[in-house]
């Protein structure tokens, strides 16, 4: 018992007081910022592996991007990523980040539909799908509810059957062999219902989006209500995305 | 000679490699193994050629430190004799070799989809006594998909079959799809996103060794030093985890809090807290400095007791280790046959371990590497040599982080890969031994490029160490092992 005490005490204090403000270490490469226009932009949308970026004018595509950070490595005067972990929304076109635009990815309020905020806004259960995904999203999407991170502040949790789920959070770029296993657990889970992308292979498909072994139909047809860019996703950017969501941010 | 032998990270010309009559490439290939435990297979696989299926099989000799190589051309479509009938360490390559070019085996044991996903007639127990139990391929918690089949009678589970498959994204095709290095290295990086090291310096070492690079010691020191931050995480994690499984919630949270200052530092060191973007092929984009090194011996100054002390909480609570002795065991003569590597060779006293037996980077070198071995092969030995590898890698950090290397600055290098060659390259991620080889044509484009990550060997050990197993122990059993099934399925 003391013994148990004592392990307690020797871990202080955990958690993160704020999740919507807290700093992140070191050098994490968060939403880019694009300072210039480049002499010859064709070379640096080159450099990216899954042509996130596009010149004239350039622009980075955050739901294709895998921030590796070789584009602000090569072109540091150009391309510069901030700190900055609040990267989702609900509109595909706000991850496309243009030059010069600093502003912050938000979540547009008049596209959520009404009724998340007014049934899911203090409680939303969700059922996660992992379709081709590499165990990076779903180790981060695990870390959101650790003791650190602790999304389940907030009345979200992940659970175990989609019949007890408000919505479903896919990874992975939707492989053919997980296509009709994510359709039967969508159809599952009771409406109204959300859909939630987590990662930049479940948002575009990523490097692996030419793959013949793909089915992406899902994505294309049912609404998408939150799309959270990264690889993987930071724990910070899919609570933040969530609570933008639920019009729950500050 | 039957075979030739070179060493890890020396590519050979295709010409060099002995071509054998297909009877005589099984006899050499089996006979090679039959008594050795210091042998096992590392990789065997097949590619296309105008003249039918080539096949290559690699068989990695610990006391040679090298890897024998020899290969046969077989007709596409056409009906053979199965190693695996002589000896289990192929079971998998020939399933796979199967499901690729259609090529029949006479004598396969369990000639059962790789990784296709169909209408497929589980093994089946006749019985009024036996009931079987259907779980996923989407599990209760956030893990990735796959289908286990259970035959029990009450709570006792008899037998266990595992379909993967599901997350085949098709990468090793991609990989000759995508020329440019970049679009390759970010592959490498998403084979299987618990192991981005491990896999990651697989590729770049591959890749310097087939285009004549010779990395400088600061790559290799970092390879190395993330490598061993990744072992410490994720057995940290996989600590957790355990804990969890075994309804120990103080555990859950001390290992589970522990990880994250670890991959919390790889995004100090490389602004990404699982490695993705680290390791390069020729250069590093965030060189190790001197500040790094200081920050990296505070956050294991911390972490270390910490560490500590759950551990010897751990390893006394009866409570704990009533769950984990004589828990999924998997016997030495078991795992020799199966031919499982890392982990899950070594908790059965199968001394595995590629840092010592083929050196890659400052294996062999800077740090020499002792494998850790227990013998009862239970959750509880998988789970004490997590502990131990810990406390053995953290050795190893705070050795080489006491000399940091100059870094050049990062510099776009021209790699050409030799024309007509076969390249492998092994490392040994957290989870075992990782396999990577390549060949070349006439004008050194990729025509093959072969992934495997050690989980194609040891998913057979988890299905053999739940048998007479009670049904809920079978997730603390899963987690013991910690396999990848996006490594697998490719």
């Amino acid at each position: 018992m003391l013994d148990n005490l004592r392990i307690m005490w020797h871990q202080g204090k955990q958690f993160i007081p704020d999740v919507t403000t807290a700093k992140v270490p070191g050098i994490f490469r968060g939403r880019p910022v694009i300072s210039g226009t480049p002499a010859d932009g064709l070379i640096l949308a080159d450099l990216c592996p899954t042509k996130a970026i596009s010149a004239n004018p350039l622009c980075i595509d955050l739901g294709r991007c895998t921030f590796c950070g070789e584009c602000a490595v090569r072109f540091p005067d150009l391309i510069t990523f901030t700190q900055d972990y609040k990267l989702s929304s609900n509109e595909r076109e706000r991850l496309i980040i243009k030059e010069g635009e600093e502003g912050p990815v938000l979540v547009n309020p008049d596209k959520v539909r009404k009724e998340i905020r007014r049934i899911f806004g203090s409680s939303l259960k969700l059922r996660q799908v992992s379709a081709g995904g590499d165990n990076s999203c779903e180790l981060e999407l695990n870390a959101t509810n650790n003791v650190q991170f602790d999304i389940s502040r907030f009345g979200i949790d992940f659970v175990a059957s989609p019949r007890h789920a408000d919505g479903i959070v896919i990874t992975g770029p939707i492989t053919r062999n997980m296509a009709p296993s994510l359709e039967i657990c969508y159809n599952a889970i009771p409406n109204p219902k959300i859909i939630i992308l987590a990662g930049t292979d479940a948002i575009s498909g990523g490097i692996f989006e030419d793959s013949p072994e793909l089915d992406r139909s899902f994505v294309s047809n049912h609404h998408i209500d939150l799309y959270v860019p990264g690889n993987p996703v930071h724990p910070l950017t899919f609570i933040n995305g969530v609570l933008g969501l639920l019009g729950r941010s500050r | 000679m039957n075979y030739i032998s070179i060493y890890n990270n020396k590519p050979v010309g295709l010409k060099e490699i002995p071509e054998l009559g297909y009877q005589e490439f099984m006899k050499s290939n089996v006979d090679m193994l039959n008594g050795r435990a210091d042998r096992h297979c590392v990789n065997y696989f097949g590619y296309e050629t105008g003249e039918g299926v080539k096949l290559f099989c690699c068989i990695a000799d610990d006391t040679t430190h090298q890897i024998n190589i020899s290969s046969s051309v077989v007709g596409k479509k056409s009906t053979l004799h199965s190693f695996t009938a002589l000896n289990h360490n192929f079971e998998n390559f020939e399933r796979e070799i199967h499901e690729n070019f259609g090529i029949q085996y006479l004598d396969h044991p369990w000639l059962k989809p790789f990784r296709k996903i169909e209408d497929y007639p589980f093994c089946k127990a006749e019985s009024e006594e036996l009931h079987e139990v259907g779980v996923g391929p989407i599990h209760a918690g956030i893990i990735e998909p796959g289908h286990f089949r259970f035959i029990c009678n009450g709570e006792q589970i008899m037998h266990l079959e595992i379909q993967l498959g599901f997350q085949h994204r098709g990468i090793e095709q991609l990989f000759l799809q995508k020329d440019r290095l970049i679009e390759r290295t970010t592959l490498a990086e998403n084979i299987a996103g618990d192991t981005v090291v491990g896999h990651t310096a697989a590729f770049v070492n591959l890749w310097e060794s087939l285009c004549g690079f010779a990395p400088d010691y600061s790559l290799e020191y970092s390879r190395t030093l993330a490598m061993e931050l990744e072992r410490v995480a994720v057995h940290t994690g996989d600590l957790a985890a355990i804990c969890g499984d075994i309804a120990y919630q103080l555990g859950n949270s001390v290992y589970g809090r522990l990880r994250t200052p670890i991959i919390n530092f790889f995004q100090e060191w490389g602004g990404n807290r699982l490695a993705k973007g680290l390791i390069r092929a020729g250069k590093i984009n965030y060189p190790f400095t001197p500040e790094l090194a200081n920050r990296l011996a505070q956050v294991l100054d911390t972490f270390e007791p910490d560490f500590d002390e759950i551990s010897s909480k751990l390893f006394k609570l009866p409570s704990a280790l009533s769950r984990m002795e004589k828990t999924g065991v998997v016997s030495y003569e078991e795992v020799l046959e199966i031919g499982t590597v890392g982990m899950a060779a070594r908790m059965s006293g199968l001394r595995r371990d590629i840092r010592t037996s083929h050196p890659f980077n400052l294996y062999g070198s800077s740090v020499i590497h002792e494998p850790i071995l227990k013998r009862h092969g239970d959750v509880y030995s998988r789970t004490q040599i997590r502990k131990e590898e810990v406390r053995q890698s953290l050795g190893y950090i705070r050795k080489i982080i006491e000399n940091v290397p100059e870094f050049r600055k990062p510099e776009e290098v021209h790699f050409a890969p030799a024309a007509n060659m076969f390249a492998i390259s092994l490392t040994e991620g957290w989870r075992g031994e990782i396999c990577h080889c390549a060949i070349t044509d006439n004008s050194g484009n990729l025509v093959l490029y072969k992934i495997k990550d050690p989980s194609l060997h040891n998913w057979m050990a988890l299905a053999m160490s739940v048998r007479n197993n009670e049904i809920s122990d079978f997730p603390v059993c899963n987690k013991s092992f910690n396999l990848s099934y996006s490594g697998h399925d490719l």
